[in-house]
């Protein structure tokens, strides 16, 4: 990829890259909030439920924080092209990982309550959709920050895989459910965890359709992904 | 609205003595609309703005090639045969600072009807006032209209510029960076005046204010080094420019 040119206001590459910067942070946080959610789920841990809630406040911060800084730029800098996809882009991605961090914090929350009770069912999807759904996170933002539209692509495809497991929880449940009215208090509750990380991969989604809007001034977020 | 072409260059090159200024320009001006051109200082876009009223016919040893054709008349209007007097009756500019001439306001706007042969006073007055009117002057200056020129204030005066090119019905109108010497709120009463104009006549502007570019034209063209880099609608311009040397101008990464 050819190298950027440097901006000739040292002060506003500074201020962009902050921006960028703070993004990745941000994704970090989300991150560990939805590992650390489901770690508690497994081990029926309410104490770690109760940091990811806590630990919320800090994604929160840095959401005000960057739109902040994001609207400062569009006001004094009168961004262009590239510069203001970036910050228009910026401000989208956020508002995704601000919402991401509440899905986070509201796992956490149908953790406490699960720790509660006697364990349904052993989990093997959530887990796994966990993992595609932090994956998807942490690559949409490798892609932000190489500007790699393949990457992003990968990423808008992967969100059916998420989709697909959280429609085959939801069927394993109604079994639960059928079998005996006692499980479906447990089973709704799981069933919101899941269809939490299903809407976490769909926000993940949402930042690389940005990304490919970022890098190719395209909208691609009523599009279906390229084949790959 | 469906759109025409008001003026074509075709292959259009400049020379000032040996220096090439401009180099093969092909560039297609829409009718009732405002186009502006950008770029850093040096560029050819004044030098490109000042081949459309012949401008250049008045220093020795400038030399053009290729043509610029006015349309539907489709004359070359800077072909030798023709009479750059004429050109600027119908192609009229408006300049960096404003010039009135030291003469009362009446006669400002007269000027170009009297060079014409027009002196008959109802007629002369019934065009001033309409001209002052498309200019929005005429209610700052309907009683003082016999007072000199040079009273007035720099916006003012860059209005009265405007109101003695549109006195000649021109189809094409030039603005050299017509509000870098005024104030914001003499500059945003400019562009308000130029958007309206669009629907009379054709404008062409040049222009080191890119947000000004961005505000007030429909179609910007990016010059750099003598040539044309990029001509597209102003909207995908200014958000996503096709190539990487506009991109680094309008983002400051030039240089």
């Amino acid at each position: 990829m050819e190298t950027e040119k440097r901006h000739t206001s040292l002060q506003y590459e500074r201020e962009l890259q902050e921006i960028k910067d703070n993004l990745i942070y941000m994704g970090v946080l989300t991150e560990k909030a939805i590992a650390k959610g489901i770690k508690a789920l497994l081990l029926r841990d309410s104490d770690l439920a109760r940091t990811v809630i806590a630990e919320d406040d800090e994604i929160d911060r840095l959401d005000v924080d960057i739109e902040d800084k994001c609207i400062r730029l569009l006001a004094l800098r009168q961004p262009a092209a590239r510069d203001l996809r970036f910050i228009t882009t910026a401000i989208k991605i956020n508002g995704h990982l601000e919402r991401i961090g509440d899905m986070a914090a509201n796992i956490s929350e149908k953790v406490i309550i699960l720790s509660e009770e006697p364990q349904l069912k052993p989990y093997v999807d959530i887990p796994r959709m966990a993992d595609i759904a932090c994956g998807m996170i942490r690559q949409s933002l490798d892609a932000l920050v190489n500007e790699n539209v393949a990457l992003a692509n990968k990423v808008r495809s992967s969100d059916e895989l998420v989709d697909n497991l959280n429609e085959q929880i939801f069927r394993e449940l109604l079994t639960f459910m059928m079998e005996d009215v006692r499980n479906i208090h447990r089973a709704t509750i799981i069933m919101q965890i899941s269809k939490n990380l299903e809407r976490i991969s769909d926000h993940a989604k949402g930042i690389a359709d940005m990304v490919v809007y970022l890098v190719t001034g395209k909208s691609v977020r009523h599009e279906e992904p390229p084949e790959s | 609205m469906t759109e025409t072409s008001k003026a074509e260059t075709k292959n259009l090159s400049f020379f000032y003595g040996n220096f090439q200024a401009l180099k093969n320009i092909n560039l297609s001006i829409l009718e009732k609309k405002v186009t502006a051109l950008i770029g850093p200082s040096g560029c050819g876009k004044t030098t490109f703005l000042r081949c459309f009223n012949r401008m250049h016919d008045l220093y020795p040893h400038n030399r053009y090639e290729g043509e610029i054709i006015l349309l539907p008349e489709n004359t070359n209007i800077i072909s030798p045969d023709i009479d750059p007097i004429e050109v600027r009756m119908h192609i009229s500019m408006v300049f960096q600072k404003p010039n009135p001439f030291p003469k009362s306001i009446y006669e400002n706007v007269a000027y170009g009807l009297r060079v014409r042969g027009i002196n008959k006073k109802s007629a002369l007055d019934e065009k001033v006032e309409k001209s002052l009117r498309e200019a929005a002057l005429w209610d700052e200056v309907r009683n003082r209209l016999y007072g000199q020129a040079f009273d007035l204030s720099g916006g003012q005066q860059q209005r009265l510029c405007i109101a003695r090119a549109l006195a000649t019905d021109p189809e094409m109108i030039l603005f050299d960076e017509p509000t870098s010497a005024l104030d914001p709120i003499a500059t945003s009463k400019i562009e308000e005046l130029i958007i309206e104009l669009k629907s009379k006549v054709t404008i062409l502007i040049v222009t080191h204010n890119m947000q000004q570019a961005a505000r007030i034209s429909d179609k910007t063209g990016f010059f750099y080094l003598g040539e044309l880099i990029e001509y597209s609608t102003t909207d995908k311009l200014f958000t996503a420019p096709a190539v990487k040397q506009t991109e680094e101008y309008i983002t400051g990464r030039f240089g």
